[in-house]
């Protein structure tokens, strides 16, 4: 097996007084789609922060494409190819939908076949194009978002809880969308509390449990396995929504 | 398929471009509302570019600070002596250039103001830089520390130019052709005033298109919003705060230039005596809010010119009278900036 | 010479011994360091026995400004340092206060009884400016607080000296005291360990005492469960009013009690000085003087404000003689005489200003405190 694309070893993170990942360690190979599970608390969040620099890993090494990025600033690590998609979304109100993705795309204007491309994935966020991205809808919003992320060609995308709050339809719109992004060849770490979601979607999949990775492996396998699912799924959901 | 019906949920909340037209109605309605008052329409006209000018002038000092806040959330109470410090550096000017003020040529007059602009822009940025560094850095995320040493900042610095060019009050002429005014008819406009509106309203528009218009303007809006989403798509953003920080300090410069030729005195205080007036406009603009800085400096400036007028005694506190009503208005000014 | 030597932790168990009265008149917070109960106790000492210990008047005058800016600095404390938001109005109220005494006294004569409706107006006025400001203010962020308070006291100064009829404009109202406030007045025929017990030290004692009880009464404020609410709001805003606590309410009765206590200490300043004007208790550089005296005593301490106004009085009436001193040594020498001149002392206090908040932001009473444990 090649070396992943992503490794954290025994990364620990404290925020203020509060000690969140007590050692978390896995990998995410290229070209995989893999699915971060796990109940409301269980660290999920501060895994991806922290992968981004914005919390600071307080023991634990984290490397990317072969770089230890552990004590890189959030820009830096931006730039190493990692794109973040915050669970608040992080979509700039004050800003067209046009601005928002102009920005994404660090070095300068976007060809035509990409943008085509994305909006072809995301084709309400051409109608707005212009309008201030405020007044998108949620599930709106949360396209932008994705679509900042991949404005660009990234090494990764960091995705956390893209169905959140969605309606029924609009998730299996955006489940179609993580689709064809897997088909494009997309390495994606994704967060997800929507088993449903998640099974459709992930090739890996992690589960996560008071700050530690309680178990890794194929996603086939844990569909497969009713009685590992049963166990697994009794802590690290919270309801088979 | 699933876009489709996305598309259909979509197509009956179509957004619309929320614009807040009634601010912005605020300061004609307030101008046209004094018309009656004062009576005359020649009077009124004087009043409202007089009102205006002081206006624009507010607004060249107040800018940089209300950027400054809603970036990085930083408060600087020593704003004022990068006003005072670019009022003062326009003596680098003057004194080996005094014969352009006294030319009786328009565009030597106008060119000098240029340069003075230019010279206190540099001093007040390069200041700002060192300021930014020594003073604000080591106090970020905390407002109760930024205000006590920011305000230390000022009381070293307003001393160091006591040191430097001494305490006693420096008068400083208007250049030649600037003086006196246009009369047309019974309308009579101070040149000076006019140069002034000129100024702050380039000033305003070349702000606008930077924010608008440039990606570096796009990513101060986004970093007012959520600075972490800015850092997260690979920007520096202390880089971006150190600009603004510098561009601030040298907008405060320019409105020092303005002010000081104004008031045609320099004293180390002139700047934090204009800070109350900058504070009550960012108040009532809306921390962070660039377009509502400029809506408030000129609604406080009518409201106070057209005041002192019907009623001197209450022009003392129509300012702070302005800033309650329109915080129990709106608590958050007139443009809330979005924050996260 | 044996409390040098005696081991550090005795004073503690001392203080349990003498606890009782004592503790119960420093509401239980003692100075918790024993070379700051030494400097306090000697500073107690000090302005008790002004009158006796110098002659002349200037001391006395020191010693009785001394104590007004401890009640100053020490309700501007209540604000800062436990309820941690800045007001840049606490020389209006210390004005109000001023003000309150010398319109009351200039018309309606001078007896006590003005003494008391010239207090008692100033006192409701204070305090319902400091309800509406922070009412107003608080609400939305702590930080309008601080740009308001400027606001509105720049905007009463202009008020007090253009109200030339009321106020006196910028020369300010002169008065006469109550008769048993005047020098003429004699309590006793005879001196006492050789000073005249006149009206000017029945006035001193009078600031004296009425400083120290505000003092005490402070400290009972913010060692009480009100004041232990103002501590947990400054520490995490948003827990205390997830907690259940209403913030703005907290912070803004806070800020009327500071301005109740400041309007006191205008009051005496003026009684003392038989003069009120702009300089004396409205100008923008006392509010810079005030902040100079806490963030240097020590922020969140009370006792930083006895410390800060003694150090920062004292330093004001003699340091300045000093730096004369070495600027005309200098003469000559460019920029460096300008430097050092006595005027050009707030630039230095100002550095030490920035210092003490970077590098003590517990102010001297921190420093004696750490040294201490």
């Amino acid at each position: 097996m090649p070396e992943p694309l992503l490794q954290l070893e025994a990364v620990q993170t404290h925020i203020g007084p509060y000690h969140i990942l007590h050692g978390v360690s896995f990998g995410v190979q290229t070209g995989s789609l893999t699915m971060l599970l796990g109940r409301n608390g269980a660290g999920k969040t501060t895994t991806l922060r922290t992968i981004m620099g914005l919390w600071r890993a307080s023991a634990g090494r984290i490397r990317f494409d072969g770089r230890d990025i552990t004590a890189s600033a959030t820009p830096d690590i931006a730039r190493a190819g990692i794109a973040y998609v915050p669970e608040s979304m992080g979509i700039f109100t004050d800003l067209t939908v046009r601005e928002n993705i102009v920005l994404a795309a660090r070095s300068g204007p976007i060809d035509s076949a990409r943008l085509d491309w994305m909006l072809g994935l995301f084709p309400a966020l051409r109608r707005f194009w212009n309008l201030p991205a405020g007044n998108l809808s949620g599930g709106q919003k949360q396209m932008l978002a994705i679509a900042r992320a991949i404005a660009e060609p990234r090494r990764l995308l960091l995705v956390d809880e893209p169905t959140k709050g969605l309606a029924p339809v609009m998730v299996r719109s955006m489940i179609e969308a993580f689709k064809a992004l897997k088909e494009a060849g997309e390495t994606v770490l994704l967060v997800e509390q929507n088993f449903y979601a998640a099974s459709a979607l992930g090739d890996d999949v992690l589960i996560m449990d008071d700050g530690r990775i309680v178990h890794s492996g194929r996603m086939s396998d844990l569909v497969a396995d009713q009685s590992l699912q049963q166990r697994l799924l009794g802590l690290s959901l919270d309801a088979h929504q | 398929m699933s876009d489709m019906t996305a598309d259909a949920t979509t197509a009956a909340e179509l957004p619309r471009t929320k614009t807040d037209w009634v601010p912005l109605a605020l300061v004609p309605a307030l101008a046209l509302l004094a018309l009656p008052f004062v009576g005359e329409p020649s009077t009124w006209v004087t009043l409202t570019v007089a009102g205006l000018a002081m206006g624009m002038m507010i607004f060249l000092m107040a800018s940089g600070l209300t950027l400054v806040f809603g970036l990085m959330d930083i408060i600087n109470f020593g704003h004022g002596v990068f006003i005072s410090l670019g009022a003062y550096a326009t003596l680098l000017v003057l004194g080996p250039l005094a014969g352009w003020a006294q030319a009786d040529s328009v565009g030597l007059n106008l060119a000098l103001l240029l340069l003075c602009i230019l010279v206190a822009m540099a001093v007040t940025g390069v200041v700002g830089a060192v300021f930014e560094r020594v003073i604000v850095r080591p106090v970020y995320g905390s407002h109760l520390k930024q205000i006590l040493v920011t305000m230390g900042g000022l009381i070293v610095a307003e001393q160091a130019i006591h040191a430097i060019w001494g305490a006693s009050p420096i008068p400083i002429p208007l250049p030649e052709t600037l003086r006196g005014a246009f009369v047309l008819g019974d309308i009579v406009m101070e040149r000076y005033r006019v140069v002034a509106v000129a100024v702050g309203l380039t000033v305003f528009v070349a702000m606008q298109l930077m924010l608008n218009r440039t990606r570096i303007g796009l990513l101060i809006r986004a970093g007012v919003e959520n600075p972490e989403m800015v850092e997260a798509l690979g920007y520096r953003i202390k880089r971006l705060f150190v600009s603004v920080f510098v561009a601030g300090s040298a907008l405060a410069g320019l409105g020092g230039v303005m002010w000081a030729f104004y008031r045609q005195t320099l004293t180390a205080g002139m700047g934090m005596e204009v800070m109350v007036l900058v504070f009550i406009v960012i108040i009532i603009g809306g921390l962070g809010s660039v377009g509502g800085c400029f809506v408030g400096s000129i609604l406080v400036a009518l409201v106070a010119n057209y005041v002192g007028f019907l009623a001197p005694k209450l022009a003392l506190i129509s300012n702070i009278l302005v800033m309650a009503l329109v915080l129990i208005w709106r608590p958050q000014g007139l443009f809330p900036v979005a924050r996260r | 010479m044996t409390a040098t030597s005696a081991p550090t932790n005795i004073p503690f168990d001392e203080t349990k011994v003498r606890s009782g009265v004592l503790q119960s008149l420093l509401s239980s917070d003692p100075p918790r360091s024993r070379v700051l109960s030494l400097i306090l106790v000697a500073i107690l000492f000090l302005l008790a026995a002004t009158p006796f210990l110098f002659s002349g008047s200037q001391p006395l005058s020191t010693a009785a400004k001394i104590c007004v800016f401890i009640v100053l600095v020490a309700s501007y404390d209540l604000l800062l340092g436990y309820s941690g938001i800045v007001s840049f109005a606490h020389t209006m109220f210390f004005g109000i206060g001023g003000y309150g005494v010398a319109i009351a006294l200039e018309r309606l004569g001078a007896a006590w009884t003005s003494v008391g409706i010239g207090l008692l107006a100033a006192l409701a006025l204070s305090a319902a400016l400091a309800a509406a400001i922070g009412l107003l203010s608080l609400r939305v962020r702590a930080i309008f607080f601080s740009m308001i308070t400027l606001a509105v006291a720049s905007a009463m100064a202009v008020l007090a000296s253009q109200l030339s009829e009321i106020t006196g404009g910028e020369d300010g109202l002169s008065f006469q005291l109550p008769p048993a406030l005047r020098p003429a007045f004699r309590l006793l025929s005879e001196p006492v360990f050789g000073t005249a017990v006149n009206g000017r030290l029945l006035a001193y004692y009078l600031v004296f005492f009425v400083s120290l009880g505000v003092f005490l009464l402070l400290l009972r404020v913010v060692n009480s469960p009100f004041g232990r609410v103002l501590q947990a709001i400054r520490e995490n805003e948003f827990r205390a009013e997830a907690l259940g606590y209403r913030v703005v309410a907290y912070r803004t009765a806070a800020s009327v009690i500071s301005a109740l206590a400041a309007t006191v200490a205008g009051a005496l300043m003026a009684l003392w000085l038989r003069y009120n004007g702009p300089d004396t208790t409205l100008s923008f550089s006392i509010m810079i003087d005030i902040l100079l005296m806490v963030v240097i005593g020590g922020m969140g301490t009370m006792y930083g404000a006895v410390i800060g106004a003694a150090l920062f009085v004292l330093a004001q009436s003699y340091l300045q003689v000093l730096m004369e001193a070495g600027s005309s040594a200098v003469a000559g020498v460019p920029i460096l005489p300008n430097l050092i001149h006595p005027d050009r002392w707030l630039l230095w206090l100002g550095a030490l200003f920035i210092v003490s908040v970077y590098a003590f932001p517990g102010g001297i009473v921190g420093r004696l405190r750490q040294r201490g444990n």
